[in-house]
This record gives C-alpha cells, sequence and structure tokens, in this order.
C-alpha cells in the first residue's frame, strides 16, 4: 500500500475516531441518571429581569401554580456571547483570556476554513474552478478560505505560545499542570507551525489540500498528494482532531451539559410527570454503602433505605 | 504557611501539611487592623495531636481517631477505595453522578476558580484551601484506581499521587474547609463545580467509612430521627417553649398571639429551624405577630416520629444523601398529615435548599407537597396593605447577608431586600451581594461546629471575608453609640454571625448586632409597641 493511500485510510479512520469518541462520551453522560437539582443562579432562561439579577420563580407566593416561563431569548443572550467570547472567562480572569480567547477563536476560524475547503471542493466537482481569478463565487471561496485560515493560524498560534508561557511561568498554574497539559499544546503548535509552513511553502492557494478533501469524498486514494509537507501537516492535523474528544479538551461539547443539564436545570418536578417517573425507577436501585447507619446490604433500594426507621436508642 | 505545597504532597509525612498562622492572614479594616489586638488563636492541645489526626493544618472538624494498627490504616484504605468506585457508580450515587463525572472529567485547571473562594482568599491563599486542592486529590485517585490503566499513564496524564492513610485522614478533614458556597463553580468557565466534589468526599467519608462531623451527625441528623428535632427538643417542650414565646411576645407588642397546633387543613404549615426557638425566640414570635396580623391560616405541627414536624434542619444536605433523603421525606409527611396546602420553610437557607430544591427530586405522588419560602410570603403580606408600619421605628442602619443557599442556589433575591427598602431607611448593600455574595463562613455546618479549637479557624479564616464586607458596610458609622444591624435571614448564618460579633467584640467596639427579617418587620409594625428589636444581648 502507498503511503498515500495510508495517509487517506488515517484521514477516514481519525474521523470516524472523532465522531465517536464525542459520541461516547455524550452518550455516557447523557445516560447517567437524572440528578438530584443542583442549579446556580443566575439561570438564564429566567423571564425578565431575574435573569440578570440571579432571581428564580421560587421568590414567587405559590410558585407552583403560575406559568412555568422560560425565556429563550434570554438564554440566548448569555449563551451566544458565552460560546463565542468566553465572557466568564473574561470577567473573571483576563490575563487568561488573552490567551484562551484567541487560541480558542483561531480554531473557531480554523474549522470555519475546513468547511470553506470542502465546499470549495464540492464546488469544483461541479466546475466551479475556485481561484484567485475564478468566477465570482470561485474567488470568494478562494480568498475566504486563505482569509480564514491565516487569521484563524494567527490566533491560535499567539493563543497556544500564550498558553503554554502561562503554564510555565505562572505560579499559579504549575502546580496543576501535568506532562500531558504540556503535551497537548506542544502538539497544537506544532500542528501550528507545520500548517504556517505549508501555507507559506508547499500550497499557499490551497489547490492541493482542496484537491485532498475533494479526493477524500470522491475516495479517489490513489490520487498523489503533491506535498510531503501537506502531507504531514495533514496527517498531525487529523490525528490532533481524534485525540481532543478523548482528552479533557472534550468541554467543547459537554459544556453543553454543565449548563444545561446542571445550572440551569431547574426543572420542577409534577406530579405524575416524567421526572417523577424517573425517580420513581431511581429509587428502586440497589444501595451498597456499608456505613453502619446506613443499614444497607446490596439488596434493599434507595425507597427502602430512604423510609426506613433508625434504631431509636 | 507553606505557601507552594504541592498535591502530591497530601501523602507525605509533614505535620502538619500547611500552618495557618493568623499573621499571614489579610489585614481586617478598622479597627481590627491590629493583629496583634485580635483574639488569639488557641493551639490544639497535645492531647487531641495525640488522639485525633491532626496534620493537615492547626486545626480539627472531624476527630478522628488515628488508626491503632498497620493493619487498620490497610482496611481503612481499602475501605476508601471501595468508597471511590460507589461514589462513581449509577445505583449508589445516581443523585449525583452525572455533574460528578462532569466536574471529575473536565478541568482544565486554570484555577478561574480560585480567587472566588473566601476561604482560600483570606486564608492569605494557602494552597490547601485553594478550591482545586481538594479536588485535585481526588482526580487523581479517580484517574489512578478506577480507569483502565490508571496505574501506568495516570501521573502523566494527571499528575502524581500516592493513597496511603495520611492521604485519606486528610482529605477528610479538608473536605470540612469548606462552606459547600459553590461561589468558585459560579466563576468556572466550564461550569464546573469544586463545591461540589466537596459535598461528595463527604458523602463518601460519611455513607461508605461512617466518617462525618459529630455535630452533623450525632448530634444533628441521629438526634433529629429520634426525638423530633436536633436541638432535643420533644413535643412537650417546644410546645412548652412555643407558649412562653407567645405570651413574651404578646407582652412585648401588645398584640396577643397564640400559636396555632396541629390544624388540619390549614393553608400554611411553617417550619423553623428549631434552632430559632431555643436560641432566638423572637424570630418564632415575630412570624407569629405577622401572621396572625396579616389573617394566615397558619399551624405549626408537633409531628416527632413517623413524621418531622417542628424543625426543618436537614443537615444531610452538607454531608449524607440517605440522611437528607430520611428527614426530606419525614418532613413531607408531616404536612401530609395535616392535609395543609404548602409547606413555608422559616429563616433558615440550608433548610430551604434542602426541602425544596434538593429532596423535589426526591419526593414523589403525595409527598410533593409544595413548598414555598417565607421570603415570597412575608414580602406579599408586607405589600398587601394589610399591616401599617412605621419604618421611622427601624431608623438605623441595615444591611443584609444574603444566604448562600437561599440566594445563589435558589435565586430569591428580591423579596427580602424590597421588605428592608421599605422599612428601613439605612439599608444598604454589601459589596458584593445578591448572588454573587460571600459565605457568611459558617456554611455547610460550620456554624454548629466548634470542637477542638474549630472556631477559632471559623472567625480567622472562613468568617473573615464576612467580616471585612460587614465593617465596609458600616465603614462611616463605625461608633458604637450608633446601634447598627446585620439583617441574616437564616438561622445558620445567625450562628456565625453572633460568633462572629462575641469573638470580636463587635458590640462593644463598632455598635454591631444581628437578627433575622421578621424582627425588622414587627419593629417597624405600627400598632405594635415600638422596640421589638433588643440591642446587644450578648
Ligand atoms: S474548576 Fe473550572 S475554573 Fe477551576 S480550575 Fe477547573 S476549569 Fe478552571
Ligand atoms: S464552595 Fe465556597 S468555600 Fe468551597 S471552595 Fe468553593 S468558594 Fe470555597
Amino acid at each position: 500500500m502507498s503511503t498515500t493511500v495510508v495517509l487517506y485510510l488515517i484521514t477516514y479512520l481519525a474521523m470516524a475516531a472523532f465522531v465517536l469518541a464525542v459520541a461516547a462520551r455524550f452518550v455516557k453522560i447523557f445516560r447517567m441518571p437524572l440528578h438530584l437539582r443542583w442549579e446556580l443562579y443566575p439561570v438564564a432562561h429566567e423571564m425578565g429581569n431575574k435573569a440578570k439579577y440571579g432571581g428564580s420563580k421560587l421568590e414567587e407566593v405559590d410558585w407552583w401554580t403560575k406559568e412555568e416561563g422560560k425565556s429563550r431569548i434570554n438564554e440566548l443572550k448569555a449563551m451566544i456571547p458565552e460560546m463565542t467570547f468566553l465572557v466568564l472567562l473574561y470577567e473573571q480572569n483576563r490575563k487568561l483570556w488573552y490567551r484562551s480567547f484567541p487560541f480558542h477563536f483561531g480554531l473557531y476560524i480554523l474549522s470555519g476554513m475546513l468547511a470553506l475547503l470542502g465546499l470549495g471542493a464540492v464546488c469544483e466537482l461541479y466546475g466551479v474552478t475556485i481561484a484567485a481569478a475564478g468566477t465570482s463565487v470561485g474567488s470568494v471561496i478562494y480568498y475566504l478560505t486563505k482569509l480564514a485560515a491565516i487569521a484563524g493560524l494567527f490566533l491560535a498560534s499567539f493563543g497556544a505560545v500564550g498558553l503554554l508561557q502561562m503554564r510555565l511561568g505562572d505560579a499559579n498554574l504549575r502546580g496543576y499542570t501535568s506532562p500531558a497539559t504540556i503535551f497537548n499544546l506542544l502538539f497544537f503548535l506544532l500542528v501550528f507551525i507545520v500548517a504556517w509552513l505549508t501555507l507559506l511553502f508547499a500550497d499557499p492557494t490551497f489547490d492541493l489540500t482542496r484537491a485532498y478533501v475533494q479526493n477524500l469524498l470522491t475516495f479517489n486514494l490513489s490520487a498523489p498528494v503533491g506535498s510531503a509537507l501537506l502531507g504531514l501537516e495533514i496527517l498531525l492535523a487529523v490525528v490532533l482532531i481524534a485525540y481532543i474528544p478523548m482528552t479533557h479538551m472534550a468541554h467543547f461539547f459537554l459544556k453543553w451539559f454543565t449548563w444545561h443539564k446542571i445550572r440551569w436545570d431547574d426543572e420542577p418536578n409534577r406530579i405524575g410527570g416524567a421526572i417523577e417517573q424517573k425517580i420513581i425507577e431511581q429509587v428502586q436501585y440497589p444501595v451498597s454503602w456499608s456505613a453502619p447507619h446506613i443499614n444497607a446490604d446490596g439488596k434493599k433500594n434507595w425507597l427502602d433505605i430512604a423510609t426506613e426507621e433508625i434504631e431509636k436508642k | 504557611m507553606n505557601p507552594s505545597v504541592k498535591v502530591e504532597e497530601i501523602s507525605k509525612p509533614a505535620d502538619p501539611l500547611s500552618h495557618v498562622d493568623p499573621r499571614d492572614l489579610p489585614i481586617l479594616p478598622k479597627p481590627y487592623d491590629d493583629a496583634e489586638k485580635i483574639p488569639a488563636w488557641k493551639p490544639l492541645s497535645d492531647k487531641a495531636k495525640g488522639e485525633y489526626e491532626s496534620s493537615l493544618d492547626d486545626t480539627i472538624a472531624l476527630s478522628i481517631r488515628k488508626p491503632a494498627s498497620k493493619e487498620e490504616e490497610e482496611r481503612l484504605i481499602r475501605q476508601f477505595l471501595d468508597g471511590l468506585e460507589k461514589l462513581f457508580s449509577r445505583e449508589n450515587n445516581w443523585t449525583f453522578l452525572q455533574p460528578m463525572t462532569l466536574s471529575m472529567e473536565n478541568c482544565a485547571k486554570c484555577q478561574t476558580c480560585a480567587e472566588a473562594c473566601h476561604i482560600y482568599e483570606m486564608s492569605g491563599h494557602n494552597e490547601i484551601y485553594r478550591p482545586t486542592y481538594r479536588a485535585e486529590v481526588l482526580r487523581r485517585l479517580y484517574y489512578k484506581y478506577l480507569k483502565p490503566g490508571g496505574a501506568l499513564f495516570s501521573k502523566w496524564l494527571h499528575g502524581d499521587i500516592e493513597l496511603n492513610w495520611t492521604t485519606i485522614a486528610r482529605l477528610a478533614e479538608l473536605s470540612y474547609r469548606c462552606n459547600l458556597c459553590r461561589r468558585c463553580a459560579q466563576t468556572c468557565p466550564l461550569g464546573l463545580d469544586n463545591g461540589l466534589i466537596t459535598h461528595d468526599l463527604r458523602k463518601l467519608f460519611s455513607q461508605e467509612m461512617g466518617i462525618y462531623a459529630k455535630e452533623l451527625h450525632d448530634n444533628g441528623s441521629m438526634l433529629q430521627l429520634r426525638v423530633g428535632s436536633s436541638t432535643g427538643m420533644n413535643p412537650l417542650v417546644v410546645k412548652d417553649n412555643i407558649e412562653f414565646i407567645d405570651e413574651d411576645t404578646s407582652e412585648r407588642t401588645g398584640i396577643p398571639i397564640q400559636t396555632p397546633w396541629d390544624v388540619e387543613g390549614a393553608d400554611v404549615l411553617l417550619i423553623h429551624n428549631a434552632g430559632e426557638i431555643m436560641a432566638w425566640p423572637e424570630n418564632h414570635g415575630a412570624f407569629a405577630t405577622i401572621f396572625e396580623a396579616a389573617g394566615i391560616r397558619w399551624t405549626l405541627s408537633s409531628e416527632s416520629q413517623e413524621a418531622l414536624g417542628y424543625d426543618n434542619i436537614n443537615y444531610g444536605l452538607f454531608y449524607d444523601d440517605v440522611m437528607l433523603a430520611k428527614v426530606a421525606v419525614k418532613h413531607a409527611k408531616a404536612a401530609k398529615k395535616l392535609g395543609v396546602k404548602k409547606i413555608v420553610l422559616g429563616e433558615c437557607g440550608h433548610a430551604h435548599k434542602a426541602l425544596t430544591v434538593i429532596a423535589d427530586r426526591v419526593l414523589t405522588g403525595e409527598l410533593n407537597i409544595p413548598r414555598e419560602s417565607a421570603m415570597a410570603l412575608l414580602k406579599e403580606i408586607v405589600f398587601s396593605g394589610k399591616i401599617k408600619f412605621d419604618p421611622s421605628r427601624n431608623d438605623f442602619p441595615v444591611t443584609l447577608h444574603d444566604p448562600c443557599n437561599m440566594v445563589r442556589l435558589m435565586g430569591i433575591v428580591q423579596p427580602q431586600r424590597e421588605i428592608l427598602q421599605l422599612l428601613c431607611p439605612q439599608f444598604r448593600e454589601m459589596t458584593p451581594h445578591g448572588v454573587d455574595n460571600y459565605c457568611c463562613g459558617g456554611g455547610s455546618g460550620f456554624a454548629i461546629m466548634s470542637g477542638h479549637n474549630f472556631e477559632d479557624w471559623r472567625m480567622h479564616v472562613s468568617g473573615r471575608k464576612k467580616m471585612e464586607q460587614i465593617l465596609h458596610a458600616f465603614h462611616d458609622e463605625l461608633d458604637p453609640s450608633i446601634r447598627k444591624y446585620v439583617c441574616a435571614p437564616c438561622s445558620n448564618c445567625k450562628g456565625q454571625m453572633r460568633d462572629l460579633i462575641k469573638y470580636y467584640d463587635m458590640w462593644n467596639q463598632c455598635g454591631i448586632s444581628y437578627g433575622g427579617l421578621v424582627e425588622l418587620i414587627v419593629n417597624a409594625m405600627a400598632d405594635a409597641q415600638p422596640g421589638y428589636i433588643e440591642w446587644g444581648l450578648f
């Protein structure tokens, strides 16, 4: 098997690994039992001003008789700036934000660049030339791809260097930085450095990269990559992409749970409702905690234990 | 203090791991800015050090007896590992498995949460009190002992840790150096929660190893389940006390009241933290006066066995899910027995959260009786026009403490403020306040924990930020001749306020007193004789 074919296969495998790892972690967390309420205010979907000052429906007399209003607009008002600009980090840890924001925003732009490469590859399949002097659509995609690559790489590289410098230099972080954390940042940096070199010396027009994407889409696995440097960049980048969801960096999607399923989960349990049904199932789980006051034997369930009288001395 | 103690050093011999030297702590505002003049920290006795595990810092919260032999140590280590496994199992920890796993597996170790913690800040940034310190110890153990390949890779991936008895004993103590206020969680850019990690650590120790604070368990939950109240009051005693309170209050206000007991079908079952009845009788007196004046159909319950009717505390919230569930079920049963329309929780933050929010996913069917905060009902009464007020009777500086459980963790922010804004002409906020407030330092059960020299730690370290906030709120009027009032609508917080004021002699030195919200309401009732608030009873 030629090296080129191997590279194509690794790319497919890495993409599959990424999707599977994301799905596996998502499903693992998603299928965990319904937990007790543990909300933390402000809760963004509260109505009106409550979302701002951190109020809840529990401020109202007979709150359970009132309509259960949730403001999706308020929720979006909190979510979009948080996802895009890392507002919480900006407010709470400015020093880190100066590094973390460009890093993350750069990665968002680079993800956009991948989408543009895909779009360009598909367009070319339909006869649209993607080039500086191509059709208007072709030249827009050409320039946008290049712009996204340069801007994304610039921001992400700046952020990665900054994060590495802070990890190594900040006494506050040092004791909490494992070798793997440093490895992860170096891995990102390596991918970015090779990307810069590829951009400058091997594929400044993205024609080779676009052709590679097109070959992936059409399963044309014998087509040459056209540049060893590009081949190296592809290899490093896809391995990194597959690696991310296996680490704590999976926070890019698990954050959905920490907000929607914990901090903002204020859904009350209504008699006869779905939450009640789940609780009724879960209190059937057997308990095997060993402390004497629990009085568990691995057979009694939560309901038995919670309703059992204690020994009255 | 050892400013650079590392996570892995928790398992290394050192006595203690880090000192808490009062000279390292941030200077308090005037008149407490001279470190020499503030009360001295009582050192641990040699006897305590000899008998109990005390190698963490310079205090003891749990009184864990030292293992008698190597074999016992080994057994305890195995027990800890069993507990760790159970903490991450569906069956044994369905109550918090999802949030715990998320907090365990996704921390970026960015330390954004550190500065939000009043204990870390006011200990002079003592490393062992950093919110992530204990979380990181647990995280490393989790990856090393529960995850496949942990023994091989976890050191490289997550950092080194050794599990021995010293690690366990220190970790147990360390789980009682956090107020579970979750202020740190509010600042985490990934939505993770070091307060929850501490909470679940406490559960592991209690539910698996029987290690807990005796004030919370033996004298708290267990006593409550045995006699009806953690105060030890049985129904006869509580009724007797309430009768006395009714008489005394009627005399003081000139408004006759008689507390109704066990009224079937009442609109409101009021449940106090029974500590109010013992330590702050004026609190119940004020509730009764307000409810009677507003024409509320209310009752107290004298249930003490199959149901718990007159003490809303639920210390399980702080350390043990099983105890939490047992007590919550019995609270609901008291309401069900009387067939009341709703339970109203008196001025007790943790009871609010335990019964309204946490137990919401414990109580099903006919036990799911509506629960409401007294803050909401009081606001409705005060603004209903049913009672006439004379705010000039409250014309002294007042500030408000926001109990974490009620405010940050339940979103009950405004009702109490609106009442104070209406009835207290000199009301001023603390900075910060509302959901950004700081814990009083007595949260998570600390307010009732004073064994050995733990009170010194509570007064010097965990309560220091609140002390600073109070002094700032009244900074322009610290003259002791000006009476000032810290309104703390929560029994635990009030306990901490009382202790802080006594410890630092704040009444005599600054004229600072404290109390609940209802006392201020009755103090401003135009139809009551003036002077409901009694000052300086310390
Ligand atoms: S808990 Fe959150 S804020 Fe604290 S170190 Fe971890 S990721 Fe950062
Ligand atoms: S929960 Fe509160 S006391 Fe505990 S670590 Fe967080 S901020 Fe500090």
